[in-house]
C-alpha cells in the first residue's frame, strides 16, 4: 500500500474512528463527506465499540499475491454493538471453526507488508472473542 | 509520589511444546524440558509483531488507567529487539493507534531482554520531574532464536504497558535502581537475522552476576530484605534461573511464582519481567511489597520495589489477566506452521 493511502486511513484503520451525521444521528464508517441519510454535510467523531456479532463471512483460498501465505483465511462482516457494519479479515480461527452470529472482538493487527522493503500496513481484523 | 497508573498485557494465542522443536532437530527433549523447566513457548502469528502486541497491551493498560486521556500522555517508549522497522519508530504507530498524538515525545529502546524495563525506568523519571503528567512504557518483543539452537526453545512473544503517573496509582515506584558492567554474553550484529550467545557464559558473570547485584543494592538502597516483600518478579530466559537466582537471594518459591510464567510462556526478552509484574498485581493485595529486577544481556538490570495501593481492587478486572491470556485459548501449532509464522522458510518476492 502507498504510504500517502495509509496514512491518511489511519483514523480509522487505527482508532475506528467514525463519524456522525449531526443533523440525522446517522454513524457512517469511514467517515463521508455527505450524509447517506439526510445529505446533511456535518459530522461529530464517534469511536466504534470493539466487539460484536459475525454476520456473513467467505472464506479466500485462492488469496492475492500479498496474503498468500495466510490462505486459507475468513473475510467477514461484523455488526458491532451499536448496530454499525464493517468488514475484517477473521485472524486467529481455523476456517472450519468460523460462524455466523459468533461473537467477535476487534485486534490491533498487520494488514500487510508491501515486499520486503516497503512500509507495513495496519489495522483492525476480527478474532473470536473468547473473554 | 510516582508509579503505575494502569498497567496491560499481550500474549499471542498460539503456542508450541519443547517436543515439537526437539522432534525436529533430533534433540532429546526431556533433557531440554529440565535444563530450561519450560514445557512451551508462544509464537506470534505472521500478522502479530510488535507494534501489535504493544498496542493491545497499551489499551489494556488504558482500560485499567480510567481517567486517562491518551492525549495526556507525554512520553512514548517501547523496548523491544524486534522493532518491525530498522529504520522507523514502533512508537509512532503505537501513540497514533492509541490517539496519543501529536504532543507526546517518542524513542525506540534497545537493551536486549531488559528494554523494556528501562522504558518504566526513564517513564518513572520524567513524571518524577514534572515533564510529563503520563508517560507509557512498553516492553515488547517477538523473539528471535536460530533454528535448532537452545534459544529456539525459548524465543515467545508478548508484550506489557505501563501507564505512570502521580495520582490515582494503583502501584507506587517506592525506589529504582540499576546495575550494569560491559559483558558480551549474548549480540546481533546488524543485518543478522538471529542472535548468538556466550552458552554458559550467559550464567555466572552475566545474569546472575547483574540480578543479584541488582536485586542486593536494591534492598538496600530502601533498607529491605527478601522476608519484607510479597513477591518478587526476575527476568526469565528459562525456567530454572529465576528460580535458582532467588533462591540465592533468599526469596521463597511461593514469593517467585505468580510472576514466573516462562515455563508456560517462553522468554518474551523486554517483556519478560514487565508481563511477570503484570501477572502479580493481577493477584496482589493492596499494601503488598513487589521487587522487580531485570536483566538485559551486554549486561545490565533495572531493579523496582513496588507498594500495591488500594486501587488495585478497583482496576484489576478492567482487562483480561494475563494468567488468562497464558493459560486460555490457545491452539498448539507443528513446527512447519511455527516456521512459516516466523518467517523461516525463504521463498521468492
Amino acid at each position: 500500500m502507498f504510504p500517502a493511502r495509509a496514512h491518511r486511513e489511519y483514523p480509522h484503520r487505527y482508532r475506528l474512528e467514525a463519524g456522525q451525521c449531526k443533523k440525522c444521528g446517522k454513524v457512517v464508517f469511514p467517515r463521508r463527506l455527505i450524509c447517506p441519510v439526510c445529505g446533511h454535510r456535518e459530522f461529530g467523531k464517534v469511536i466504534l465499540p470493539d466487539t460484536g456479532k459475525l454476520v456473513s463471512y467467505s472464506v479466500i483460498r485462492v488469496a492475492p499475491s500479498q496474503f498468500t501465505d495466510e490462505a486459507p483465511y475468513a473475510i467477514g462482516i461484523a455488526e458491532l454493538t451499536n448496530g454499525v457494519k464493517l468488514m475484517a479479515q477473521v485472524a486467529d480461527c481455523d476456517v472450519d471453526n468460523i460462524k455466523v452470529g459468533m461473537d467477535i472482538r476487534i485486534e490491533f493487527r498487520r494488514i500487510q507488508t508491501d515486499g520486503h522493503h516497503g512500509v507495513l500496513s495496519y489495522g483492525y481484523k476480527f478474532v473470536p472473542k473468547w473473554y | 509520589m510516582v508509579g503505575i497508573v494502569g498497567y496491560g498485557a499481550h500474549i499471542p494465542r498460539h503456542r508450541i511444546k519443547v517436543e515439537e522443536i526437539a522432534k525436529v532437530w533430533g534433540a532429546d527433549a526431556p533433557s531440554y524440558k529440565k535444563g530450561l523447566m519450560l514445557t512451551q513457548k508462544s509464537v506470534p502469528s505472521p500478522d502479530t509483531d510488535t507494534i501489535t502486541l504493544s498496542v493491545t497491551a497499551a489499551r489494556n493498560a488504558l482500560l485499567r488507567a480510567g481517567k486517562v486521556n491518551p492525549v495526556e500522555i507525554g512520553a512514548i517508549y517501547i523496548g523491544s529487539e524486534s522493532h518491525p522497522y530498522a529504520v522507523k519508530p514502533s512508537g509512532t504507530v503505537v501513540a497514533e493507534a492509541i490517539g496519543a498524538t501529536p504532543e507526546i515525545h517518542c524513542a525506540d529502546f534497545e537493551f536486549a531482554c531488559k528494554a523494556g524495563s528501562e522504558a518504566m525506568f526513564v517513564c518513572l523519571g520524567l513524571v518524577k520531574s514534572g515533564y510529563v503528567k503520563y508517560a507509557l512504557a512498553i516492553g515488547a518483543d517477538t523473539s528471535q532464536g536460530a533454528p535448532g539452537d537452545a534459544l529456539e526453545y525459548s524465543a515467545s512473544a508478548g508484550a506489557a504497558a505501563f501507564i505512570m503517573g502521580s495520582d490515582n496509582l494503583l502501584a507506587e515506584a517506592v525506589d529504582t535502581y540499576a546495575y550494569m558492567t560491559d559483558t558480551p554474553d549474548f549480540w546481533r550484529r546488524e543485518y543478522q537475522f538471529y542472535p548468538q550467545h556466550g552458552g554458559r557464559f550467559t550464567g555466572e558473570p552475566a545474569y546472575f552476576k547483574h540480578v543479584t547485584g541488582c536485586a542486593e543494592g536494591m534492598m538496600k538502597k530502601v533498607g529491605m530484605k527478601p522476608s519484607d516483600f510479597n513477591y518478587v518478579v526476575f527476568h526469565q530466559p528459562n525456567g530454572k534461573f529465576p528460580m535458582r537466582v532467588g533462591k540465592m537471594l533468599g526469596f521463597k518459591k511461593e514469593q517467585i511464582e505468580p510472576g514466573w510464567l516462562t515455563p508456560r510462556l517462553g522468554n518474551t526478552y523486554s517483556g519478560s519481567s514487565p508481563i511477570g509484574l503484570t501477572a502479580t498485581l493481577d493477584i496482589a493485595k493492596p499494601g503488598d511489597m513487589i521487587l522487580m529486577v531485570s536483566y538485559g544481556s551486554g549486561a545490565g538490570s533495572d531493579g523496582f520495589v513496588w507498594k500495591v495501593t488500594d486501587r488495585i481492587n478497583e482496576v484489576r478486572d478492567k482487562a483480561v489477566r494475563t494468567t488468562k491470556l497464558l493459560d486460555e485459548n490457545i491452539t498448539f501449532v507443528d513446527y512447519g506452521t511455527y516456521a512459516k509464522f516466523r518467517h523461516k522458510i525463504r521463498k521468492n518476492d
